[in-house]
């Protein structure tokens, strides 16, 4: 274990019944970064992702966060300690109002003061959600689904957020939208770790990454250096 | 008129005890999407508990009102842990198999906790100590005693606290949130499986609480009588649209007034040829009515989820 490191994955692996979706990877994410996982479908981000906040157990291989092994810990675990997901598809509660989704997200928290306020933080970033605070988040577009998952992420104050395909299925501008707000959060000091199709688009956000193929990383550089590598630039950029 | 208002009456005190257990049902669906067919005998266990209180403290002079706390407070001991453990050990190592094994395990233990209980009680029917004297109250020509205006009166107060619970408090809303979604409930740090233990604790005491309240209005309990009530409260459940906890209250109260009006006019309807005691028809003849018309229940939601 490595001073600094935050969040540090070594040899993952991860199986569905017997399919191996994850076979060995190795990550680590600093304090302060912000670190992009991106590979084409299939090649085991989303699980990697759940296997780092605890949504599946690991096969074999080490999970540390905050110093601390944490292989094997159950998601409402990890949360507590201020490692949170925004998963695909948003996973929103459908039946819950926009508001009492955001509950849901503080949920592990008991400071009602300060809960307040990051209601009005995420209502500020937000100014949809606060149109509809009272609707139910069922009924709500795909992009302030979006909005929504994010500010529920954020109402549990973590160090570490992992966000998993915030741009799928929105428009051109929803996304514009979806990133300037991840920006904002990384400039209050969230590190983050954020899995992207879109690989141009969490490069020129990010400050490193890591590339993914068949359940492997097989690249890892600055986002810079990968921009301009070929093999990203053939394989993911459409050059 | 007076048949009518008598009947209402009725209807009412027996569906809000319909609507108690209905109630167990239609959380344990919401949140795990299994019909927990041990439920009526939950509520069987919860009665004949409380039946033995009252019959070991009546003889020794305890005052009425005491003997029917201690009564009470037994029963929802035991349905409580009763629950708990079922749950626990019949129940959650089946959370991933498929659908029809835990309902298949279900049906096991209604079956385990009736000849458990044949076994402590007995096959016989016990009957109630003369414990209270109802008065009778007059409303506009029909007799309301007060041990029903109690029975309805409480079951319309624990209904009132569970709604408000379920809607308004921190606990209430992580069991919505894991019936919705449990992964993303646990990433926002709610353990699933203590709110799912607990689902069935809070079940298993209300019906203990409906036990009691059969007990004392029928004055006798029997091993078997758990099936009848369950299937009963299912029906109720499924009238509301299961899984739906507003509308357990509902079709508990709809299917308690159904029965007792179609008792109260069946022997005038059909010339005599029938009398109340096929009233246990029309509970069933509502279920086949609602799942061929409104599968879905009255009101069943017809899924939110656009994501």
């Amino acid at each position: 274990m490595s001073r600094g490191k935050l969040l540090e994955v070594r040899g993952l692996e991860v199986a569905y019944g017997g399919i191996r979706a994850v076979q060995g990877v190795d990550l680590a994410v600093a304090a302060g970064e912000i670190v992009a996982l991106i590979g084409a479908n299939g090649a085991g981000k989303t699980t990697t992702l759940k296997a780092l906040c605890g949504l599946l157990r690991p096969k074999s291989g080490s999970l540390h966060y905050e110093g601390a092994d944490v292989t094997g810990k159950p998601a409402y675990h990890l949360v507590r300690k201020g490692l949170s997901l925004v998963p695909e598809g948003r996973g929103v509660f459908p039946l819950l109002t926009v508001a009492e989704n955001l509950a849901m997200g503080a949920y592990i928290r008991n400071d009602h003061d300060a809960i307040r306020n990051d209601f009005d933080r995420v209502y500020a970033l937000f100014a949809r959600l606060a149109e509809r605070r009272n609707q139910l988040a069922g009924t709500l577009s795909g992009g302030e689904q979006q909005m929504l998952a994010i500010g529920r992420a954020m109402m549990s104050r973590p160090r570490l957020l992992l966000l998993d395909e915030p741009s799928m299925g929105l428009a051109p501008l929803m996304v514009q939208k979806i990133f300037e707000t991840v920006r904002a959060i990384a400039a209050e000091g969230v590190t983050l770790l954020l899995v992207e199709q879109n690989a141009r688009l969490a490069l020129e956000t990010c400050s490193r990454g890591y590339v993914m193929e068949s359940g492997r990383v097989v690249l890892e550089d600055s986002a810079a250096a990968l921009l301009a590598s070929p093999r990203v630039r053939q394989a993911y950029l459409g050059e | 008129m007076e048949i009518f208002t008598q009947q209402l009456i009725n209807g009412l005190v027996l569906g809000s005890i319909y609507a108690l257990v209905a109630l167990g049902y239609t959380m344990v669906y919401g949140i795990l999407g299994l019909i927990n067919f041990a439920h009526g005998d939950i509520t069987m266990i919860g009665a004949l508990v409380a039946l033995t209180v009252v019959q070991a403290l009546a003889a020794a002079g305890v005052p009425a009102p005491l003997v029917l706390v201690l009564a009470g407070g037994c029963a929802i001991l035991v349905c409580s842990l009763l629950g708990l453990s079922i749950e626990r050990v019949a129940y959650r190592p089946l959370r991933r198999a498929p659908r029809l094994a835990p309902l298949i395990t279900a049906i096991g233990v209604s079956i385990l906790l009736q000849y458990s209980a044949a076994l402590i009680w007995g096959k016989q029917y016990i009957a109630l100590p003369k414990l209270i004297e109802p008065a009778a109250i007059n409303i506009g020509g029909a007799q309301m005693t007060t041990l029903q205006l109690a029975i309805f009166v409480l079951a319309c107060a624990i209904m009132a606290v569970l709604l408000w619970f379920i809607k308004a408090s921190r606990m209430g809303r992580a069991m919505r949130a894991t019936e919705q979604n449990p992964d993303v409930a646990g990433l926002m740090g709610v353990n699933t499986n203590a709110v799912i233990a607990f689902t069935f604790v809070l079940g298993s005491a209300i019906g203990a609480v409906a036990g009691l309240m059969v007990v004392l209005y029928y004055g006798i309990g029997h091993y078997f009588m758990g099936f009848m009530l369950g299937l009963k409260a299912f029906t109720a459940a499924v009238l509301g649209g299961i899984g739906n906890v507003g509308g357990a209250v509902m079709g508990g109260l709809l299917l308690g007034i159904i029965e007792s009006m179609a008792s109260g006019y069946i022997g005038d309807l059909t010339g005599g040829v029938l009398g109340s005691n096929y009233r246990d028809i029309f509970a069933f003849l509502v279920l086949v009515l609602v799942l061929v018309i409104k599968p879905s229940g009255l009101m069943g939601q017809a899924g939110g989820d656009r994501a």
